[in-house]
């Protein structure tokens, strides 16, 4: 199949929606779900399918994002129903077959409850309750005692047969009591207390009736656009890419629009770069387009290099063709022939899957000479980084696929101008070209609804450190932190209390607890002395200190300075040298206007983004928690191999 | 072994690194700036970049030793000495550091140096830290022998360290 050349028709026959006519069950294999177990799991399930005989279509596909429940295993059928299950090993895989896969019963703490929560019954007879006991803060979990409850209620409706109740491994509800779900309506319950257990099975289940005062109105706060296909659609392979209305972006503009008018369309979406900086895409594209000359490139950027951070991975693993695509519209949109992608070398799998669409884009005649008979040439490489984070900087990027040293240069001439080979060169990120390729398919102004007047359209994060439940997030842009970490992750780790978090990493900030409820925009992040980034999301507890935290990320930058400027190579290590001192007890009071002094001179003197950017999460937590660094200077602790305690326990306020 | 046999085993592997080199020379020949891609095969097929092949790379490219050097040196991921039989990696990636990768790293040492004390091979694990993985949403992880671990305990150290003994 993949060996034809697609025309245009045949790319339209596939966007035909089919639903699907067998009951299917994916399981997550990206790298996280793999280093939990997925293959294991994914083998388990195939042999015990085919040893009832039954027809579920087995696929693996990328992350659902659900970090903290990996291997993630999602079933569904013809109906269109979908059930998420979590936290799978080999045995429960086989349980999921006989037990869900035949008879049509869930998993007892693996079935994770819908967010696309439900509002009415339409008359279906519910078959399945999902209890979870979502915390108060003050008792212990009640989960158990409540199915106890329900299952009491249901004899003595005589449903006890029909009817089965579940402990849910997650609700997408924090903080809300006993929280409860009904299946197949996914009309969700919360707060619910004991004396509502009769309401809720004499009213709803029998009566068919809504109970308004219970019923959890609020909506799924995450809107996928990049990330619309991760955990959907199988990577490996170009058909399930189409099927899910692949290319349909790129065919819009090949066939419909001229270059001209797709940057038009861009600056109606009001796209800006997600590798950090913002800079508005259509710009870069129209600045890069502009020059005239015999050769331009375009470069998709994978080189991820916030140290905590995994979305451009998760995107390359779970979507490769959405990336390509992206690349390839930017590619006609300036006039380019040739386009690499540089990814980092510790992302083996996003290599081969990357590798993987490339090449069967070429045998099916996507790229190459003449792209779907619209005249346009283009062909795509993959390009390894070789672990220096330098190398996502833009000029040290393109030293870096020339086969140098990833040194940069100073800026202009930008690469737009003057870039690979001296030639014109576009570079945009992993996110923004899977955004590319959405926006080119639904319109500028479809994707210009979401967001905000200046920061429009939706951000991938990752949520990790002292959180609850550490995943992918995409959300529209102007929500708040403060909802990402506490209504969607779940807000701290169980027993501890959220400190700060920190975006943008090496180059960003922290934003401490009582901002949480700053909006997600770049400008509203920056005034807070923090950046949008790239998107990493690092929650830290009380028990982390702050001037570790800075130290650790200088430390970062100072390890992975390229040495070519001064007040970078320099500043950064006499700065690191300080930290060091005043963490083991030795600091001086004036080691703070040192400080104060170096990070300045970085900022306004070094070469590109990284020394400029290296003193952000000095500054910002000297903003912040000064008090941390008084501490250190004012009380030396002498003899103690762990002033890091000597300091949390000081921390008031929390 | 005789010497002679030695001797023509170390020959042999010289002839087919010159051939091996010489193809990866001419896959990549036709394209731009390809001398990180031919190291990062070199590094794959050898598990290091051997003096010995980095001067036969220099001589079938046409450029100085030290243009290579340049590139190996400037880059973390090449190295260029061989690595322990088994390699372990230790993120060392902000979600890692956070929740206790510095010590998971620092149990690892300690088991690994007590291993060798009691009359375990020498060079037989390879410990180093590594910048982020990608699996942020599991920290703390290792990878051991290119297969991810993540949600470690320090006591999973042991662990850790005896399986991949037995595999
Ligand atoms: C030190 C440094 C590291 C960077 N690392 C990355 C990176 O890992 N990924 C990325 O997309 N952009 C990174 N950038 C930003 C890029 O230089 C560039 O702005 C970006 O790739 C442009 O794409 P965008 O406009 O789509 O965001 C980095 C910048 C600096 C200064
Ligand atoms: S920080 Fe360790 S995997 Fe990302």
């Amino acid at each position: 199949m993949e060996s034809k050349q697609l025309t245009a028709g045949d790319l339209e026959a596939y966007w035909v929606e089919t639903p699907p006519t067998q009951p299917w069950i994916r399981v997550g294999m990206d790298t996280g779900g793999i280093a939990a177990g997925a293959r294991r799991v994914y083998k388990a399930l195939v042999e015990a399918r085919d040893q009832l005989g039954l027809p579920h279509d087995i696929r693996q596909t990328g992350s659902l994002g659900l970090s903290y429940a990996d291997p993630v295993v999602e079933v569904g059928d013809a109906s269109g129903s979908t059930v998420v299950f979590g936290s799978m090993d080999e045995e429960s895989a086989r349980d999921l077959v006989r037990q869900y896969g035949r008879d049509g019963n869930l998993l007892e703490d693996r079935v994770i409850a819908s967010h696309d929560r439900g509002r009415a019954f339409d008359g279906q007879p519910q078959t399945a309750i999902l209890v979870k006991d979502t915390g108060t803060g003050k008792s212990e979990d009640r989960t158990a005692v409540f199915q106890e409850l329900i299952r009491e209620e249901l004899v003595v409706h005589g449903l006890d047969k029909r009817v089965k109740v579940y402990r849910a491994m997650d609700m997408g509800l924090y903080q809300r009591g006993i929280c409860v779900q009904l299946l197949p309506s996914r009309v969700t319950y919360a707060d619910v207390h004991g004396p509502d257990i009769r309401r809720i099975i004499a009213e709803s289940l029998r009566g068919g009736q809504v109970l308004e005062d219970l019923l959890e109105t609020s909506g799924e706060l995450q809107e996928r656009i990049v990330l619309r296909h991760c955990g959907r659609i199988d990577p490996d392979e170009l058909d399930s890419y189409l099927r899910a209305g692949g290319y349909r972006g790129l065919k819009r503009a090949l066939l419909e629009m001229s270059p001209e008018e797709v940057i038009e369309d861009m600056k109606v979406s009001g796209l800006r770069g997600r590798g950090g900086a913002g800079y508005p895409t259509w710009l870069k594209w129209k600045l890069t387009r502009d020059p005239v000359s015999d050769r331009k490139f375009v470069i998709c950027n994978g080189d991820e290099g916030d140290p905590g951070a995994f979305m451009d991975r998760s995107v390359l693993e779970g979507d490769p063709h959405a990336v390509l695509e992206g690349l390839m519209i930017s590619a006609y949109a300036i006039g380019a022939d040739t386009g690499f992608f540089y990814i980092r070398a510790e992302y083996p799998l996003a290599i081969e899957r990357v590798q993987r669409a490339i090449d069967q884009c070429r045998a099916a005649g996507l790229l190459g000479p003449n792209i779907l008979g619209s005249g346009f040439s283009f062909d795509a490489r993959v390009r390894l980084g070789a672990g220096a984070f330098v190398c996502g900087e833009e000029t040290a990027l393109i030293a870096s696929i020339e086969g140098r040293r990833g040194s940069p240069e100073p800026r202009p001439p930008y690469p737009s101008v003057k870039g690979l080979w001296d030639k014109p060169t576009s570079i945009n990120n992993v996110e923004t070209l899977a955004a590319v390729s959405s926006i080119l398919d639904r319109g500028g102004n479809w994707y210009a609804g979401f967001g905000t007047e200046q920061s429009r359209g939706t951000k991938v994060f990752a949520v990790t450190g002292k959180i609850r439940n550490p995943q992918l997030v995409e959300v529209p842009m102007g929500i708040s932190i403060g909802a990402i970490i506490e209504d969607i992750c779940g807000g701290a780790v169980s027993g501890s209390n959220i400190k700060a978090v920190q975006t943008g990493g090496p180059s960003g900030g922290v934003i401490p607890r009582e901002k949480m409820d700053v909006p997600v925009t770049y400008e509203s992040l920056q005034e807070l002395g923090s950046i949008m980034g790239s998107g990493g999301m690092l929650v830290m507890d009380t028990s982390d200190s702050m001037v570790d935290v800075a130290k650790f990320y200088l430390g970062f930058c100072v390890d992975e300075s390229c040495g070519k400027c001064a007040p970078c190579r320099i500043g950064g290590y006499q700065m690191l040298k300080i930290l060091e001192r005043m963490h083991s007890g030795n600091g001086k009071p004036e080691d703070l206007v040192i400080i104060r002094d170096i990070c300045h001179c970085m900022r306004t003197a070094s070469l590109c983004g990284l020394g400029q950017t290296a003193p952000n999460p000095v500054l910002s937590t000297l903003q912040y928690f000064e008090q941390e660094y008084l501490d250190l200077v004012s009380a030396p602790v002498t003899g103690t191999s762990r002033p890091r305690r000597k300091v949390t326990t000081s921390l008031k306020g929390f | 072994m005789t010497v002679e046999t030695e001797l023509g085993n170390i020959l042999e592997w010289v002839k087919s690194m010159r051939r091996r080199v010489h193809e990866l020379a001419r896959e990549w020949e036709d394209e731009e700036g390809n001398l990180i891609m031919i190291l990062h095969a070199i590094q794959n097929e050898f598990g290091y970049i051997p003096r010995g092949v980095a001067n036969e790379l220099a001589n079938e490219l046409g450029i100085n030793m030290a243009r290579i050097y340049e590139v190996i040196t400037f880059y973390n991921y090449f190295r260029l000495t061989p690595p322990g039989r088994h390699h372990i990696q230790v993120c060392m990636g902000t979600a890692c550091y956070l929740k206790g990768a510095m010590q998971l790293h620092d149990d690892l040492d300690r088991e690994l140096r007590l291993l060798e004390a009691s009359g375990g091979r020498e060079g037989e694990f390879q410990l180093e830290s590594v910048r982020c993985i990608g699996c942020c949403g599991m920290a703390p992880a290792v990878v051991v022998d290119g297969e991810t671990h993540g949600r470690l305990n320090p006591s999973d150290a042991r662990t850790i360290l005896k399986q991949t003994r037995r595999a």
